[in-house]
């Protein structure tokens, strides 16, 4: 599904970000990407979110290859790789229902769907009950559930996510990531970068992709 | 119907950056509009003396009419010729005592007609360049019953060389000033689109095609321009209906043809579309990476 073949990744000012990196990860598995700050985990999933091509290498998600890809066809490969980032992105402006339903619109769901389609979504992250409320009513996990909840909304079948717990306090870290364990067994695979080192440790069963300086030094399915 | 949506929410969102930039948009294109309103006038008024340019060609007492009417069905079939007028010897000396009156005794007194007779050839509209000019006047000295064939080239030069650079300073200013209003339209989108960066983020992660962010600002660059250029046609038209009334000098001025006044209108919006898109394909389109 997802996989990086010596990949690395320079850029102009800052250098080498990555450096000969490859792995696999397949259909509905669930894998951690660990490392300090800096360490490269961000780029990882640039690189499979087609944000940004690689230097050397290539990356390839699903039918998607990075030296092949034609730049009207990574719109599509978005949809099927749904993102989550540390600091929520919410429209400030909008409701939680709201911010659900920018990305259905987006993707152009007719809009008689849009409305069941957002409650769908937002039970299925445990906040139907704070639809209207706006990203500043909501506290940390809540804002990260609706996050999660538009995510979703193209229904993608990978889960990117960029240190989806570094704002929260434990419980609502616990939450959220209980809700991509839930999202996981239904079948998305889930690739969740994070650098807090106890976090991975309380869940060692899950394969671990260990970055340092750029470099993979340790996955522990090899 | 979401673009159009879309491009004018961003006018009730920036109310003040959108009037200050068709206000801005619209100032530029006044002074073209007047600009070409002058040069309009001015083009006018060349092409006027420019009708008048004439090849006179005096012909000898001793041509015979059948070889006038002859000469007269050749000059009449040259591509450059609009029309050929033969003045005889009896109209030339009417005209003659007509025109210089200071002279009419003289010309009264007189037993033999001194004039000659002449043929005045006016040249077609985009022949009129020092160079046909010199040419026809040479085609019609060849005649051997032509005495002299005359044309003021240096009038006619000078004619020539005017309009040339009447045109290009109308190209300099016409090209600057169109490119002050691409500038300011190209910054007013760039701060619209930054003004949405977020949302024009999540709309990429989360897969809109490019052309449905893209749409809404290329809209709003094209109505920037077009109300940039209507207003820039009210401006003008006050100028016209106004300032002529205060000089006498220009009293005649003529307002632009419609043609021209359609055509800019839409060159204003069409200048809009392309400066958006200039502005939005930068900012948008980084984020899908090279085409």
């Amino acid at each position: 599904m997802i996989s990086l073949r010596d990949v690395s990744k320079a850029y102009p000012r800052s250098g080498d970000a990555l450096s000969g990196v490859s792995f696999r990860l397949r259909k509905g598995e669930f894998a951690f990407l660990t490392g300090p700050s800096g360490a490269g985990k961000s780029t990882v999933l640039e690189l499979i979110h087609f944000q940004t091509r690689p230097t050397e290498g290539e990356v390839q998600v699903s039918r998607y290859n990075s030296r092949r890809v034609r730049r009207r066809d990574i719109p599509a490969l978005r949809r099927r790789v749904g993102f989550v980032f540390q600091d929520f992105k919410l429209l400030e402006r909008l409701t939680a229902a709201e911010n659900v339903a920018f990305a259905l619109e987006v993707i152009g769901t007719p809009r008689r769907e849009i409305a069941g389609r957002v409650q769908r979504l937002l039970s299925q992250v445990g906040l139907a009950a704070r639809a209207r409320s706006r990203p500043s009513e909501l506290s940390g996990g809540e804002r990260q559930r609706v996050a999660v909840a538009r995510a979703l909304a193209t229904e993608p079948r990978i889960l990117l996510a960029d240190e989806p717990t570094g704002n929260l306090d434990p419980d609502a870290a616990g939450g959220v990531f209980e809700l991509f364990r839930m999202l996981n067994r239904l079948g998305t695979a889930v690739l969740m970068a994070t650098h807090d080192a106890d976090f991975v440790c309380r869940h060692a069963e899950i394969r671990q992709l260990e970055l340092e300086d750029g470099r993979l030094v340790r996955d522990s399915a090899a | 119907m979401r673009a159009v949506r879309e491009a004018l929410a961003g006018f009730r969102r920036t109310p003040l950056l959108c009037a200050l930039s068709i206000g801005a948009v619209g100032l530029s294109l006044v002074i073209l509009g007047l600009f070409g309103l002058v040069a309009h006038n001015v083009g006018g008024a060349i092409g006027d003396v420019e009708r008048r340019v004439e090849v006179v060609g005096y012909l000898l007492d001793d041509a015979g009419p059948e070889q006038v009417r002859a000469a007269r069905r050749e000059l009449e079939a040259l591509p450059a010729v609009e029309s050929v007028r033969y003045v005889s010897k009896d109209e030339a000396l009417e005209r003659a005592r007509r025109d210089l009156v200071e002279f009419s005794d003289v010309y009264g007194e007189l037993r033999v007609n001194p004039l000659p007779a002449s043929f005045h050839l006016r040249l077609r509209e985009g022949f009129r360049t020092p160079e046909t000019v010199s040419e026809t006047a040479g085609t019609l000295a060849a005649y051997p019953f032509i005495e002299e064939a005359r044309f003021g080239d240096e009038w006619v030069e000078r004619l020539f060389a005017l309009r040339s650079a009447a045109a290009a300073v109308a190209l300099a200013l016409g090209g600057g000033f169109a490119l002050v209003a691409v500038l300011l339209i190209v910054t007013t989108v760039r701060m619209a689109v930054l003004a949405r960066g977020e949302e024009i983020e999540i709309m990429q992660i989360v897969g809109a095609r490019e052309g449905y962010i893209q749409r809404p600002f290329l809209l709003e660059g094209a109505l920037t321009g077009l109300a940039g250029g209507l207003l820039a046609l009210g401006v003008t038209r006050l100028a016209y209906v106004f300032f002529p009334a205060r000089f006498a000098a220009v009293e005649s001025l003529v307002w632009l043809p419609h043609p021209w006044t359609a055509a800019g209108v839409a060159a204003a919006a069409a200048l809009g579309l392309l400066a958006a898109a200039f502005s939005v394909h930068r900012e948008v389109g980084r984020a899908y990476g090279p085409s």
